[in-house]
């Protein structure tokens, strides 16, 4: 055995039945149900061994009711047998007597909607012990690219077999299945006398075949190496220039600015009134794409039912659109419509899918090559602790390099800290094409004025 | 990259005594040892028989509620019901490790083949010739009706109601506020071929009470979170009004603050959620996790002064109802107190089963892990600084100029040991006092475990433990920091 060919298969018309059945019972007219189920195999190594071999089949089932007063109660459970199932939908109408009375959700309008057609390829899966002899093979030549490697302590390949669903009493149904399969490698570098660094890379593909080991691999020994040579940096403010990761970590952070969800529980940094209004520098464009074709795992529907598609958010600098749910279309009044972004619940958040950044070239002269004392910043670190979401500052700590007369040179330990509106603000240019990443598509982008705090012996 | 750490304190008590049953979801099948005892021997005997040196399986079953407030109404009320299991077989220093959620006979009997097959083992049809598992040792007894005991959905509600009354109460400038609750009571079986064979019952309760308040140009948001396990009757005891006052007073002060301004300062952090300092720059790196990863510098260190000689640091899994506590580990040991440093000197790595078969340091009752979905992992428990001889006054007049941190955030450590941590409320210190009149925010603190540890030279006589969350390779799982008020004699505080 060892084959991970166990792609899990939901009962559609099981679950519906036990649903109707279930509800009926319960003289419940009203409800919806999201699953998912997945079943996986990953391995991690160490200097040429297995370190661990693991794999799962996880379920999850939340179940939604209306109660005659039309408030909503959920429950949510792993246990997909009848009985887990009935325990669910007791579970929920007796939550729903604590509804919101004051912003109940509905069952989207979009949720019979046609779906547009998401390529979600399902190439074959391989065997765990074929996971493990080529991460092995990985492991062995990042090893070999440097002799300060010396070993790579994070280390992960994995493959996903997945399939999510989305039912209604009304009659709503879909259904997507996908595959994922990705791979990290995190390096860790250390010479004589000197602190030990580390960087590394991640590869998504839609299965192992597909994976970019090659292009991984160049990218974490590079990123590893180029810390290698490090010196303290001087506290004080300057330029910076954001790598296509970092970029899009920073502004995933404060992304309650395009939330309409956050707009009307009073914590988002954006307001109605927001609309239209000049939210950053003109340089910039800024779309979310759930369906973008290099967004790996993308969904086609979100947890309403509601199909995905692509949404500008700030065009040339202005902000031209929010996140919706159905209940906050419904709230905002003002045309607007769900947009793919919910999730299913009591209360219904939304949260943005794959960023795609584009925009204005800037200051021309401004480049990589040739900047002189600027702050090139590779990753962002802590930001779960550092970011103060609602607020709009941050103070976090990162990896990067100081570029002096093109020259890079890593930094040894130090943070960057401001606020998102003014960073939004002061773009000074975005440099060269968009790059793919796991979280999105971005150039870099060059700031003006941050505040670098080095990290002094 | 390691961990994420979020602070959760002990909640003020009141008189209050209320304990209304019941959970809003029905109870799910339980995992009962005497329902399971048969099953689980087949699976373990079929184990051995494939030629597993070590075959684990641990069984769980979760019930959890979690409830929202916003002003004035309850927004959401979440019932979970989870079940699952994780079976991990050994095999020289290798293992092998399959989770599932389907507990059907033919489902488990799946998982333990997949397992085996990792290893090159198939399933045999001969006899193991394995005894079977020995006496139970039932943790779990006495607890049956700690999920009963636990308030109902309507008395959470309500209190949660009160909290947030109380914040409009007391709160100046407030654009909006929230109470929280969440309950998670996990019972768990574990049994290996060892004859290991353990039940338990946990109880975990958390609090939560924020603002975000708004003058202007400042914004400022502030919380708390409050965490106790083990004891229905927590949110009974809870004071609201003390922790809405504790939670605006702090907002008050933080919305006009300046930024801290970016340097290399001495810092006295303060007791209880200080402690998260320990835990990130020192506590993950004396895991046997990170010993098989090559990822602390402290290998190879027992023995020999890692720190200032005036810290010793514990990590136990013992203290009445702290949130790192446990009856038994995820592995089915009993867990101890552990002396990881005295006076400096480093005693002991914190180990769970394939930590000490891989590094040779014996396990200390520290395997640990979110769920079933995960591996067990060396972890903390309740780690924790021990009180010094100093008195605050002692600790903060030692300083010219620095910083006085006084409610630390999350953190996190990488693997080349550099760790971080985030100032959610801090003050000046000038000339050996504490300026409460110069409020400052933003401070984030870097460093790197090597050089901070011999930096921690006082420590005060006012040790408290606070409640948090710690997510790492085995998941995210409850845990106790703490520490007395300290003085770490310089800091990188990255600020603006």
């Amino acid at each position: 055995m060892g084959s991970a060919d166990l792609a899990p298969r939901l009962d559609i018309p099981g679950l519906r039945q036990q649903l109707e059945d279930g509800a009926h019972s319960l003289g419940i007219t009203s409800w919806d149900l999201g699953a998912a189920c997945s079943s996986d195999t990953s391995v991690q190594v160490d200097r040429g061994e297995p370190k661990q071999m693991k794999a799962s089949q996880r379920n999850g089932v939340s179940v939604r009711v209306w109660n005659d007063a039309g408030l909503v109660g959920i429950t949510s459970t792993s246990d997909l047998t009848p009985e887990g199932v009935a325990a669910a939908l007791e579970g929920a109408r007796a939550a729903s007597a604590f509804g919101d009375s004051e912003d109940p959700p509905r069952f989207s309008p979009l949720a019979m909607a046609p779906l547009p057609p998401l390529a979600s390829p399902e190439p074959a899966v391989v065997s765990i012990q074929a996971l493990l002899a080529r991460l092995i093979d990985t492991e062995a030549r990042l090893l070999a690219r440097h002799g300060a490697i010396h070993h790579v302590p994070y280390n992960g390949l994995g493959q996903r077999s997945s399939e999510r669903l989305y039912l209604n009493s009304e009659g709503a149904m879909r259904c997507q299945r996908f595959r994922t399969a990705s791979l990290y490698l995190y390096a860790r570098a250390e010479e004589e006398g000197r602190k030990p660094r580390s960087a590394g890379a991640v590869r998504l593909a839609h299965g192992v075949d597909g994976l970019d080991v090659e292009g991984c691999i160049d990218e974490a020994a590079e990123r590893t190496i180029s810390h290698l040579d490090y010196a303290p940096i001087d506290t004080g403010v300057y330029n910076v220039c954001f790598s296509p990761e970092a970029f899009l970590d920073l502004i995933g952070a404060f992304s309650n600015m395009f939330s309409a969800r956050a707009v009307l529980d009073g914590v988002s940094l954006s307001s109605r009134g927001s609309l239209g209004s000049q939210v950053a520098s003109p340089l910039l464009n800024l779309v979310d794409d759930g369906r973008h074709p290099d967004h790996i795992g993308a969904a086609s529907f979100d947890g309403e039912g509601t199909p995905t598609h692509r949404l500008a958010l700030i065009e040339q600098g202005r902000l031209t659109h929010f996140l919706h749910s159905e209940g906050t279309a419904r709230r905002f009044a003002d045309g607007s419509q769900a947009t793919g972004h919910a999730s299913m619940g009591a209360k219904v958040s939304v949260s943005p899918s794959w960023f795609d950044i584009s925009g204005g070239r800037g200051d021309q002269s401004l480049s990589l090559a040739t900047a002189d004392n600027v702050v090139l910043i590779d990753t962002l670190s802590a930001l779960h602790a550092g970011v103060k979401a609602t607020q709009g500052s941050f103070s976090l700590p990162f990896d990067g390099w100081l570029i002096r007369a093109g020259e890079r040179r890593s930094i040894e330990a130090a943070t960057v800290a401001g606020d998102i509106r003014k960073v939004l603000d002061a773009l000074l240019a975005l440099e060269g094409d968009p790059v793919v990443t796991p979280d999105g598509r971005c150039p870099h982008v060059w700031v003006a004025g941050l505040s670098i705090t080095g990290e002094q012996g | 990259m390691l961990c994420t750490p979020v602070p959760v304190h002990h909640a003020p008590r009141s008189g209050l005594l209320d304990s209304s049953p019941a959970s809003v979801a029905p109870q799910a099948q339980g995992c009962a040892p005497q329902a399971w005892q048969e099953r689980l021997e087949t699976l373990l005997s079929s184990g051995v028989g494939a030629g597993a040196d070590l075959v684990e399986i641990f069984l769980e079953r979760n019930d959890e509620l979690s409830l929202l407030a916003e002003q004035d109404r309850v927004t959401s009320v979440n019932p979970s019901i989870g079940r699952g299991a994780g079976i991990r077989v050994f095999k020289g220093q290798r293992d092998g490790f399959v989770s599932t959620n389907d507990l059907s006979d033919r489902g488990l009997m799946a998982a333990l083949e997949q397992a085996l097959a990792m290893l090159g083992l198939g399933r045999s049809t001969q006899p193991s010739g394995w005894q079977g598992l020995a006496g139970l040792d039932d943790h779990g007894r006495g607890k049956e009706h700690w999920l009963q005991s636990c308030p109902a959905a309507q008395d959470i509600a309500d209190r949660l109601l009160r909290g947030t009354a109380a914040v409009e109460r007391h709160g100046q400038h407030l654009q909006a506020y929230r109470a929280s609750y969440s309950r998670d009571v996990q019972q768990v079986l574990v049994a290996a071929s060892d004859g290991t064979y353990g039940h338990d019952i946990r109880l975990h309760q958390s609090l939560g009470l924020n603002l975000l308040a708004a003058d202007g140009d400042h914004r400022t948001s502030v919380a708390r979170r409050y965490g106790r396990s083990d004891d229905p009757a927590f949110l009974a005891e809870w004071d609201e009004e003390t922790s809405a006052l504790d939670l605006c007073e702090s907002g008050r002060r933080m919305l006009h603050a300046d930024f801290v301004e970016a340097g290399t300062y001495p810092v006295v952090l303060a007791n209880r959620f200080g402690g998260v300092i320990f835990h990130e720059a020192c506590g993950h790196l004396l895991e046997t996790t990170q010993l098989e990863r090559g990822t602390t510098p402290f290998a190879g260190k027992l023995g020999q002064l890692i720190a200032h000689p005036s810290l010793t640091a514990i990590d136990e899994g013992l203290s009445a109802n702290s949130f790192g506590s446990l009856s038994m580990d995820d592995e089915g040991m009993p867990p101890q107190r552990t002396t990881l440093i005295q006076d400096g000197v480093l005693q002991c790595f914190l180990s769970d089963r394939a930590g000490e078969m891989r590094t040779g340091h014996p396990r200390t009752g520290s395997g640990r892990r979110q769920s079933h979905a995960f591996a067990a992992a060396s972890r903390m428990r309740n780690t924790f600084i021990a009180a010094g001889p100093h008195s605050i006054a002692e600790v903060m007049g030692s300083i010219d100029n620095g910083l006085y941190c006084k409610r630390m955030g999350g953190g996190s450590v990488g693997p080349t040991g550099q760790f971080n941590f985030s100032v959610e409320e801090a003050y000046l210190i000038e000339d050996g006092a504490l300026r409460e009149d110069k409020p400052v925010k933003g401070a984030t603190l870097i460093g790197d475990a090597v050089s901070v540890m011999p930096k921690i030279s006082m420590c005060a006589s006012d040790m408290e433990l606070a409640s948090g969350f710690c997510g790492s390779v085995s998941g995210s799982i409850y845990v106790t920091v703490g520490q007395p008020h300290i003085k770490v004699d310089s800091i990188t505080v990255g600020g603006r």
